[in-house]
């Protein structure tokens, strides 16, 4: 049975189920609902649960660890001596696994597979006609090797449909040999919600555990290659293709705090002031229509933005400022990405200012004006302060925007590494770094691509001390005002 | 002794503030009607009635904070010494430093126990040193009966403070910009018994220096504090007058069946 009908079956099974358990439920009291413990539902929910959770995480491990036996038998029919000198098992079994997904394809048009296996030359045309490329020609250990997939992979599904059908059978009859008026089958419904949203949360943190993980292991195999002296400390950052190159963050981590800072020095005054503009003074039809319209901006790709900054406010920099003053002839600068980004992060201040300005308590306005304050020094002096914790919350999101942009940096401020205090230079930052070292062409492990690695957690490292300053700013101004 | 009388009767009885047709509306609601009011110099001036009788409506118009509701349209005159409140000529702003308020909820801004007094005479600009500033604020929370309990933590922050001492922190920033007359909405609808009691005698030290217009529910305490009580019902003004008169024999029917608890 193929997965997605043995996964309708599993529904239709439950759905039996609820029905089932509802009804029994019903009988058990003779109809009389005031005698259950719960609504007549929550004993169909739990049969159900009870078919549907255990198939479930028995099929989530089921398919983890047939993809281990599959290889392992297909590895055993692998000779070594038949791999190639500029290839690697690992490249050998993805063509071993197209092969086997092609003579799956050829079988299911009803071809004789036994035949053409054992010429060659006819297989390859027919996978070619079937429209499967193969990196190479097979070789009789690779037809064995896919054969053994084939197998594998067909008595792995039979298991797996067995095995779910039996729990799903087991656990109908467990569910239903528990429904008693007195069983309280609302709150078993409930933990099992309970279990969903921690599973969820789980989810969301285990990610993170695993982005550090996966960037930790390369940055350490990184430094095992390369000093840590020379990545942290030197000013240059020199990578050459044939290796000695010269890997120095420092360019990198002043391209990235100039260009944010530039565009935090454009954005926060601008979106605050929007903020403030929207959430105090704007009739409710211009809050309707400028709010959105705001938001627009923060809608529109980086590309563009980083298109806007190439070919319009650049140039304009450069013919209208940078020239006229002498500060150079680039039209990538630092200041045309700081600029650009300013624009696109105002949003993120705007929005979540206002939010948090309207969320102010209305007495504490009208307290101030009460006291004969203008609006404008209540403003000042009773709203900003009262929302300040959101504001700083807003703005440091808006910062690690900044410095994890890439695509408006590129196109706006080019690709050299300097360390430079002109704003009209070309400079750039880490995530640009980290793009161009993983797109090259070097050898993945050489220092010049694993150095991506070690550039990533550190920006991700100074994106995490940035939200704990935020969180620490937040908690410490929370307890004095509330 | 007939003339010494005479002026004293003129001093005690003077109108701090005259209200002639007020008219209310919120959009198409028409919330107060026809009220005319005297508010007298020195006295506690008591608003009682039923909720949405329109009470706090128009202890909001006398210092104009009807203004910061949109929807809110305000008819008829009101003067204080003789002078329109809502003539164009009048800046709401300044008005308000010389009619306080204090709120039903205890609202202290999020500043320090001495930021929060010193607010109005800062943006007002009444003292000229931080000497003068300091006697001020430790003048008004004197006054407001909070000094000793706040004098060693005035840089902590004013929203530490229990539920009575926020309402007279308030009380204290009202009076600090020293207005002419105190509005109070409800002041001690948040707060317990013995708060209570210290905000009503607060109340009645504060008539010595300034008329109180205090809006409650509670008929006691308006019995308790105030010389003269007026009585709302639906929006309109049904009985003004001395509030032993009123509460002991009311002219009007509506009166005495909330009074004695039969509406309301």
């Amino acid at each position: 049975m193929s997965l997605g009908l043995l996964f309708l079956t599993v529904l239709a099974l439950a759905a039996l189920a609820y029905a089932i358990g509802r009804r029994r439920a019903m009988a058990t009291v003779g109809g009389d609902l005031r005698k259950l413990h719960s609504l007549p539902t929550f004993y169909g929910w739990i049969t159900a649960l009870w078919v549907l959770v255990p198939v479930f995480f028995v099929a989530i491990l089921w398919l983890f660890g047939e993809g281990f036996v599959i290889h392992n038998s297909a590895l055993t029919h692998i000779d070594p001596a038949d791999v190639p000198a500029d290839s690697s098992v690992n490249l050998m079994m993805a063509d071993v696994t197209r092969l086997a997904e092609g003579l799956s394809v050829l079988a299911a048009k009803g071809s004789d597979v036994a035949a053409l296996e054992q010429d060659i030359d006819g297989l390859k045309i027919a996978l070619g006609e079937a429209g499967v490329a193969m990196g190479n020609d097979p070789t009789p250990s690779m037809i064995a090797a896919a054969e053994a997939v084939r197998g594998t992979a067909a008595w792995s599904r039979i298991g797996l449909t067995v095995v779910s059908l039996a729990l799903a059978l087991a656990g109908f009859v467990w569910g239903y040999r528990r429904i008693s008026p007195e069983f309280r089958a609302r709150n078993a419904t409930e933990r099992v919600s309970l279990g969903l949203l921690i599973v969820a949360s789980l989810i969301a943190v285990l990610t993170t555990v695993g982005i550090v993980f996966s960037l930790l292991a390369n940055t350490v195999h990184f430094f095992r290659i390369y000093p840590a002296t020379t990545f942290f400390f030197s000013a240059t950052w020199d990578p050459k293709f044939g290796g000695g190159s010269t890997l120095g963050i420092l360019p990198l981590v002043w391209g990235t705090l100039y260009v944010s800072a530039i565009s935090l020095v454009v954005a926060v005054p601008i979106g605050l002031f929007s903020a403030i503009y929207l959430a105090e003074y704007a009739s409710r039809r211009v809050r309707g229509i400028v709010k959105p319209l705001i938001e627009v901006l923060a809608g529109i790709p980086t590309i563009v933005y980083g298109l806007f900054a190439l070919i319009t406010v650049g140039p304009l920099l450069r013919d209208w400022i940078a020239m006229p003053m002498g500060f150079g002839n680039s039209s990538s600068t630092v200041m045309t990405a700081g600029l650009v980004m300013g624009i696109m992060i105002i949003p993120f201040v705007s929005s979540l200012s206002d939010d948090i300005i309207n969320a102010v308590p209305q007495s504490l306005r009208d307290g101030s004006l009460g006291l004969g304050a203008t609006p404008s020094e209540t403003i000042r002096q009773v709203v900003i302060p009262a929302a300040l914790p959101g504001i700083v919350g807003a703005i440091l999101l808006a910062a690690s925007r900044a410095i994890g942009e890439t695509m408006i940096v590129v196109l706006g401020a080019g690709a050299a590494a300097k360390l430079s205090l002109n704003p009209f230079e070309a400079m750039t930052t880490v995530t640009v770094k980290i793009v161009s070292q993983l797109t090259g062409d070097t050898e993945f492990a050489s220092p010049e691509t694993l150095v991506a690695f070690a550039l990533g957690l550190t920006l991700f490292t100074f994106t995490l001390a940035l939200n704990v300053v935020a969180l620490v700013i937040v908690r410490k101004y929370r307890e004095q005002y509330e | 002794m007939k003339d010494l009388r005479l002026e004293r009767d003129v001093q005690t009885e003077t109108n701090k503030i005259e209200a002639r047709k007020v008219q209310v509306y919120y959009g198409t609601n028409h919330a107060l009607k026809d009220v005319d009011v005297d508010i007298l110099d020195k006295t506690v001036t008591a608003f009682i009635g039923p909720s949405g009788c329109g009470k706090s409506t128009f202890l909001r118009c006398l210092n104009r904070m009807n203004d910061t509701v949109a929807s809110a349209k305000v008819q008829g005159a009101i003067t204080l010494d003789g002078e329109d409140i809502y003539d164009a000529r009048v800046d709401p702003v300044q008005l308000r430093a010389k009619i306080g308020m204090v709120f039903q909820k205890p609202n202290p801004f999020p500043k320090s126990i001495y930021d929060n007094v010193a607010y109005g005479p800062k943006i007002h600009g009444l003292t000229r040193t931080k000497a003068e500033l300091d006697e001020v604020v430790e003048a008004c929370l004197r006054k407001a009966a909070l000094w000793n309990e706040v004098k060693d933590r005035l840089q902590s922050p004013g929203t530490g403070l229990s539920g009575g001492q926020q309402q007279r922190l308030c009380i204290a920033r009202a009076i600090a910009t020293s207005p002419e007359v105190l509005l109070m909405d409800e002041p001690c609808s948040a707060l317990d018994p013995i708060a209570t009691a210290q905000v009503e005698e607060l109340i009645d030290e504060l008539r010595s220096q300034f008329s109180v217009v205090i809006v409650t529910h509670s008929m006691q305490q308006a019995a308790r504090v105030s010389q003269r009580t007026a009585f709302f019902h639906l929006g309109n003004l049904v009985e003004y007058g001395e509030t032993g008169a009123i509460f002991t024999n009311p002219k009007d029917p509506r009166t005495e069946s909330y009074i004695t608890g039969r509406i309301g």
